[in-house]
């Protein structure tokens, strides 16, 4: 007989599911209600999976066999550290989307969509979900064919959002396919889809040119799905017209889910050992990510739309994740820098984004970092929140970016990379670069015209408090990580897929 | 040399069909500037993709995958089945890829009045996007 909590995995998709439809009919039947079972749901979500984190630190593993088939033939949910603390993330950053949703979408949808808007965000979550519970590796497929779906469709849920959206969908569904084929690949030659039993099945065939080739197409795959350079082109335009809610919850949940997917195929399907025997292929996606981030940073630079500044940082904030990746093996701490960026990235990106969704709430001009003379002092609370969470991203000491970027330092030193840590201090100038130049027109500069002081015109409170949230989080998580209380996540990840110890 | 390439192209035709299928629904996506024809180009290349997986599950001489006595004492061979029904799963997948994109189609013709990308690009300039 399995706990109540090892049932939570299955019950996470689940109810996600169930809620998608659930806010379809009740939708038709009273309007104003969506949202808030929609919160509820993701409420209801996000306990769950504190009881799976927990329950994965102190007792182990979860397993739950759908339709109790055993695996390698029936399909399996396996929740680790890394599946568990993917969840928590996923779950908190889509909780304050969907709170920042109600008055956002009110404001920027007209209202027949209303409905469709929190089924499709409902399924989103699901697929996220699924993405990170499932131990199988079709079923992964499916998951995020699902999550990829509603993405498209609520990216291009406005007017200016249809182009952006039809391009992701075509890249987007390239992506799905090359995972499909490599599935394809590797299912020819061991027979099994099951991570686990893949990852037990593959080690002597790791000299077979089929399960190289697999390896390169899932490496293409889920490097679309991430916006990992130079295959992130779809990306920009998918973050900048997409309605605000939607802008967060992609930039910070999906990226996050996508860059885990990417783990989990290269450390369960394939080990730790695949890399060392192949190298060069650590080297070149280390390589890939430099590129990323000094391109990420400069195209950042030279942008005056603020959400697609924001999009290129996320290109640049990719290539650390994947620039960690990359020195794993060669570094006692292993993945370390690239888990802890995941939560910090996601959180630091969620609250700049909401941000950027709150001054177009209030004008729509605002898109344009030109137009934010004054801005400082018409929108106190926002502009502070703005400065906090940029100079979390700036590195400055305790945020969350800093403690990201520290580790990673560490990790290249112990690698004897010196060359990435050059790229590191250079993207962090350019980074400070682009924040500062914001800053200084959001109250620097202010018009003749507006000599006397202008009236305070906030966002509303159910919008101001998730900003405030992320924006004091990306500095309290920096804290916690120096405190090194979430470290026995890292650990347990580590000693999972055999890192942490150099050859 | 030449005959060797011709002997391995005839012993997996069926391989070699998919990859040609592939690469011509990777053009359409990438040359064309229609989206219709870059949907039908989607579609092109995803089942390609699911022709390779059939393709792949089939065997010469295999009979329904029914396991009955008689296949086992006959020594029959079957058709593994499993990548029939993943790729029934993929179809389904790939039917709401093509609803979706055909719906974001029609939203842009009722918003551009075209279907070119090269004019909706230009409108979009237009627009100041």
């Amino acid at each position: 007989m399995l706990s109540p909590v090892e049932q939570f995995p299955v019950l996470v998709v689940a109810i996600s599911l169930l809620s998608a439809f659930t806010i379809l009919i009740v939708g038709g039947l009273n309007k104003k209600s969506c949202c808030f079972i929609s919160i509820a749901t993701i409420l209801v979500q996000l306990v769950m999976s504190f009881y799976i984190l927990d329950h994965v630190l102190t007792v182990g593993t979860i397993h739950y066999w759908l339709g109790g088939w055993a695996p390698p033939w029936g399909i399996e949910y396996v929740v680790d550290a890394l599946n568990a603390y993917v969840l928590v993330i996923l779950l908190f950053l889509s909780l304050i989307s969907a709170i920042y949703s109600k008055r956002s979408i009110e404001h920027e949808l007209p209202s027949h969509k209303i409905i469709p808007f929190y089924t499709l965000f409902q399924l989103l979550v699901a697929g996220m979900c699924g993405v990170t519970v499932t131990g199988d590796i079709f079923n992964m497929y499916v998951f995020i064919e699902i999550m990829s779906i509603a993405a498209y469709a609520l990216i291009a849920s406005n007017k200016i959002g249809l182009k952006a959206g039809f391009t992701y969908l075509v890249m987007g569904s390239i992506g799905a396919c090359f995972f499909l084929l490599g599935i394809g690949f590797l299912y020819s030659v061991t027979g099994s889809l099951n991570m686990h039993d893949l990852s037990l099945l593959l080690p002597p065939l790791y000299g077979n040119r089929v399960v190289q080739a697999a390896f390169v197409f899932f490496l293409a795959g889920l490097g679309i799905k991430m916006a990992f350079f130079p295959l992130h082109t779809w990306q920009p335009d998918a973050y900048a017209y997409a309605p605000s809610a939607v802008s967060v919850i992609i930039s910070a949940a999906m990226s996050t889910v996508s860059i885990y997917a990417f783990l989990r195929v290269l450390f369960s399907v394939y080990t730790t050992q695949f890399i060392l025997i192949y190298a060069p292929l650590a080297t070149a996606i280390s390589w890939l990510a430099a590129i990323a981030i000094i391109f990420g940073a400069v195209y950042a630079l030279a942008q005056y739309d603020l959400k697609r500044m924001l999009a290129y940082s996320s290109v640049m904030h990719v290539g650390y994740t994947m620039l960690a990746v990359g020195v794993c093996t060669s570094t006692t701490l292993g993945l370390t820098p690239a888990v802890m960026h995941l939560l910090n990235h996601a959180l630091m990106k969620g609250c700049l984004f909401l941000i950027a969704g709150a001054y177009i709430y209030k004008k729509a001009e605002l898109w344009d970092i030109r137009e934010f003379r004054g801005l400082g002092r018409k929108m106190p609370y926002t502009s502070a929140a703005f400065i906090f969470t940029a100079l979390a991203m700036c590195e400055i000491p305790p945020g969350a970016g800093f403690v990201s970027i520290l580790y990673l330092l560490f990790a290249f030193l112990d690698a004897g990379q010196f060359i990435f840590a050059a790229v590191i201090f250079f993207s962090i100038l350019l980074t400070v670069f682009y924040f500062f130049h914001v800053i200084e027109i959001m109250y620097g500069r202010v018009g003749v015209e507006e000599e006397k002081e202008p009236e305070i015109d906030e966002i509303p409170l159910s919008m101001l408090i998730p900003v405030l949230l992320l924006a004091a989080l990306s500095w309290i998580v920096g804290a916690i990580w120096l405190m090194e209380i979430p470290f026995p996540i890292l650990d347990a990840v580590n000693s999972m897929f055999g890192l942490g110890v150099v050859p | 040399m030449m005959e060797w390439l011709i002997a391995e192209i005839f012993a997996k035709y069926n391989y070699w069909v998919s990859i040609v299928l592939m690469l011509i629904g990777f053009y359409a996506m990438i040359a064309k500037g229609n989206l219709i024809k870059k949907v039908i180009g989607l579609n092109i290349f995803q089942t390609a993709i699911f022709l390779f997986f059939i393709s792949l599950a089939d065997i010469r001489g295999g009979t329904e995958p029914i396991v009955s006595e008689e296949i086992i004492h006959m020594g029959y061979v079957y058709v593994n089945p499993l990548p029939h029904v993943l790729i029934l799963t993929a179809i389904v997948v790939a039917v709401a890829t093509t609803a979706v994109a055909l719906a974001l189609v029609i939203r842009m013709y009722e918003e551009y009045g075209t279907i070119e990308e090269e004019e909706i690009i230009e409108k979009e300039r237009e627009m100041g996007l």
